[in-house]
């Protein structure tokens, strides 16, 4: 009995100890002053991310982090910014939103990172955008093309998209095929999510009355016989694709079994020669093993410079970047994009000033962001009235693993807005290979 | 003094006064622990949470009355989905109590009907029909307009109500935080669950489900009616599924057919063979070994130099190996083990 009565005191001595502490009514609004600093110090920026690196979506997507790291050390190898170094930490969400969630709350709450960068997904990115936006923390650079990601800077001030979006994309492919290809019977092939149907929309304002079938998929399953049968009972002729890299490999296995040649034009997600092939390979267990030359005369899109194009500026830097800092291997496609988020993450760094705060970074895409120059094919859209990504295309047709381009850099925005030539020249990277 | 003791002890016996007692105490130290931890510890809390609950349910219908679900996550999603489209604007037609009692009603209609088919299946059938449940449900919600599709549907949780926190802050002088403030709604609703759960598994109700998961036959001669016993026990297991499901919604702050895959159904079931089978402090413990050595193993690994994409490889291992050494050296889950240890230090066993 003694025992609990001891107990008692403890928890009563506990309870009189805490609430003899007066409230300090300033508490919440002490951090508002001043910009919040949470992450800097005058030599570091904590930086962090949420990848698919373990499970089914990891293949690809787990490269970009690699990207993103290996050019940050680049950076700090040379200095950092303004003194400072990138400490860049990635954590594993395996695509599933409720570990995205889990590992946000720990880069957030517990490893206190300045900002978020390149955080992967769109159902995995709808878990936290509400707790980023709620907390101010910058959320630089979704990785996914969801319109989501800047066409409401008001609802979601603290959030930024990089690639280009899905709707605009549609746009550039129903002008092209409208101009080029006007007698097309045209089949949609989409994902069954926001992905898909942003496409779709994009596609409907230039080649409404030319499409004949729409079939989905919903991602998971691993049979697309019926959606391809579909199209070919359709008498489509040309196959526009809204899928991820895998259901490319699918149609094209299934196609082939059931002699279906129309002509392919996948969209810029699904279209990466590399993981299509090695994919393929994969899925038809060693059946198909010239899978890459399987996607020759495939079109599709692109916005940034590829591996196949090891003369290009820029591709020389990264492949500079990647031997110097990476882990090996060779410069894939997926450590291009990383390493082009990572450069731009700096631009903005350099354009926030040497008082790094949150606010200052936020603010200092939305004013200069619209005139960075990098990799890009075209310039990025940000400003006050929208936080979306690049917006210029090229068309491309694939040849042996490798892109030709059928079109000029073209631009456009989301809704009515007119897709146009792109006039400005391509930006080559500093001598130092960091932005100014 | 001596007779005090005596007749406490005596009192402590009568399980739903310890039972009731217990969970004061717990609701207590809650209190206390959620204050003085950051707000990081907080929302892992809140997770420890929703898959205790969501296990102890599971013990019930597995550990106790012997029906292997393996689909209990789509009832996870049932009620994770009623508070979602309930919260989807952050502004709840009734308080959030009601929010969690609507989606803990409409999982158990869901519940009754499944349970109803199952009590006619027998072992590996369950299994299988629950197992069917946890791959429809979530594609179900990929094809209907309403629930947003791939994306899922936002949650909000409404903000911290003013005499919640002044409360908090007057017995522990911490303030509440949206993530803390879910972890105390979590807490509160686990304890609650578990002392209700408790008294159901010392009572009549519980005395059958033990019987029929040891016997059916001989469970049927001594006067259990099978099937009401069955279809109750289902309809127990996913209130407490509906109720985590609730609390998995405002935890996570989305609502998507990706957070409720098979793997969620299996990682529950894993839970609770992990921590003991059959009892209340096993799912306890497996939801918390769940919740805290994923993160822990990588922060480990992450300081012992590894990279961040092998130390994420290193979760899924440690909690591989740590599952097949329990099956392996200790069959009855850490809790069973336990309680056989200290069974035989007392000559019991």
């Amino acid at each position: 009995m003694r025992r609990y009565r001891r107990l008692g005191a403890v928890l009563l001595v506990a309870a009189l100890a805490t609430s003899a502490c007066g409230r300090d009514p300033d508490k919440r609004d002490s951090d508002k002053k001043a910009g919040d600093t949470t992450g800097v110090t005058d030599t570091s920026i904590k930086v962090g991310g949420t990848f698919p690196l373990t499970g089914v979506a990891a293949p690809g997507y787990s490269e970009i982090p690699k990207g993103i790291k290996a050019y940050f050390d680049y950076v700090n190898a040379q200095g950092g910014v303004h003194g400072r170094k990138i400490q860049w930490t990635v954590k594993d969400d395996g695509y599933n939103p409720t570990q995205t969630s889990a590992v946000t709350n720990e880069l957030v709450l517990k490893d206190k990172v300045f900002a978020m960068l390149g955080s992967l997904g769109t159902p995995t990115h709808e878990a936290v955008v509400d707790f980023l936006n709620d907390n101010k923390v910058p959320d630089i650079f979704v990785s996914s093309g969801s319109v989501a990601w800047g066409d409401d800077p008001d609802k979601y001030p603290w959030t930024f998209g990089w690639q280009t979006d899905y709707e605009s994309e549609g746009k550039v492919i129903g002008q092209y095929i409208a101009d080029n290809m006007p007698d097309a019977k045209i089949g949609l092939f989409l994902q069954d999510d926001d992905f898909g149907a942003s496409g779709e929309a994009g596609l409907r304002k230039y080649v409404d009355k030319q499409i004949v079938e729409v079939q989905k998929y919903t991602p998971g399953g691993t049979d697309v016989t019926p959606q391809v049968a579909a199209l070919k009972a359709s008498g489509a002729d040309l196959v526009v694709g809204f899928n991820v890299p895998s259901y490319t490999a699918l149609t094209q296995l299934v196609s082939l079994k059931v002699g279906y040649k129309p002509q392919w034009f996948y969209s810029n997600v699904g279209s990466d020669p590399t993981l299509v092939g090695a994919l393929l390979a994969n899925f038809s267990k060693g059946a198909v093993s010239n899978g890459a030359s399987l996607l020759d005369g495939v079109m599709s899109t692109a916005y940034l410079p590829g591996v196949d194009q090891p003369d290009n500026p820029w591709v020389t830097l990264y492949q500079k970047v990647w031997d110097a800092n990476g882990e090996g291997g060779p410069l894939t496609n997926y450590l291009v994009y990383g390493m082009s988020e990572a450069y731009t993450f700096v631009q903005a760094l350099q354009a926030a000033g040497q008082d790094l705060t949150r606010e200052g970074l936020v603010d200092a895409l939305a004013s200069d962001g619209g005139d960075f120059k990098g990799p890009t094919y075209g310039p990025f859209r940000y400003s006050d009235d929208s936080h979306l990504g690049t917006s210029g295309f090229q068309v491309v047709k694939l040849a042996g693993g490798a892109t030709q381009p059928l079109t000029d850099v073209l631009t456009t925005d989301i809704g009515d807005a007119d897709i146009e030539k792109y006039d400005g020249e391509p930006a080559t990277p500093p001598s130092n290979g960091i932005p100014k | 003094m001596s007779t005090l003791a005596v007749r406490s002890a005596a009192l402590w016996r009568v399980p739903l006064l310890r039972h009731v007692v217990l969970g004061l105490v717990g609701l207590t130290v809650m209190l206390f622990v959620l204050g003085s931890l950051s707000p990081f510890r907080d929302a892992q809390l809140a997770t420890m949470a929703y898959l205790a609950i969501a296990a102890g349910g599971l013990t019930v219908l597995t550990g106790f009355s012997g029906q292997l679900s393996l689909g209990h996550g789509a009832f996870l999603a049932v009620g994770a989905y009623t508070t979602a489209v309930l919260l989807e604007d952050g502004d709840p037609p009734f308080p959030l109590v009601g929010v969690m009692v609507a989606a803990v009603v409409v999982t158990v209609a869901v519940g009754a009907v499944v349970g109803i088919a199952a009590a006619r299946l027998h072992g590996p059938y369950v299994a299988g029909a629950t197992l069917a449940l946890a791959v429809a449900v979530p594609s179900l919600a990929r094809y209907l307009d309403g629930l947003g599709q791939e994306q899922g549907l936002h949650v909000r949780v409404p903000d911290v109500p003013t005499w919640f926190d002044d409360t908090v802050w007057m017995i522990t002088g911490a303030d509440v935080d949206p993530t803390s403030y879910v972890a105390y709604l979590g807490w509160t609703a686990l304890v609650v669950t578990y002392v209700l759960l408790a008294n159901l598994m010392r009572s009549r109700v519980g005395r059958t489900w033990r019987a029929l998961s040891n016997d059916d036959v001989a469970a049927e001669i001594a006067g259990v009616r099978l099937g009401r016993a069955r279809v109750l026990a289902f309809v127990v297991s996913t209130a407490a599924a509906g109720l985590a499901g609730s609390l998995m919604a405002m935890a996570v702050r989305v609502t998507s057919p990706s957070g409720f895959s098979v793997d969620l159904s299996v990682t529950l079931l894993s839970a609770i063979v992990l921590g003991g089978l059959g009892t209340l402090s096993g799912a306890l413990i497996g939801s918390a070994l769940l919740t805290f050595l994923p993160q822990a193993v990588t922060s480990w690994g992450t300081s012992a130099g590894l990279s961040d994409v092998r130390a994420a490889e290193l979760a899924p291992v440690a909690y591989g190996l740590i599952m097949i050494a329990v099956v392996l050296l200790a069959p009855a889950g850490i809790v069973g083990s336990l309680r056989r240890v200290w069974w035989r230090r007392r000559g019991i066993a």
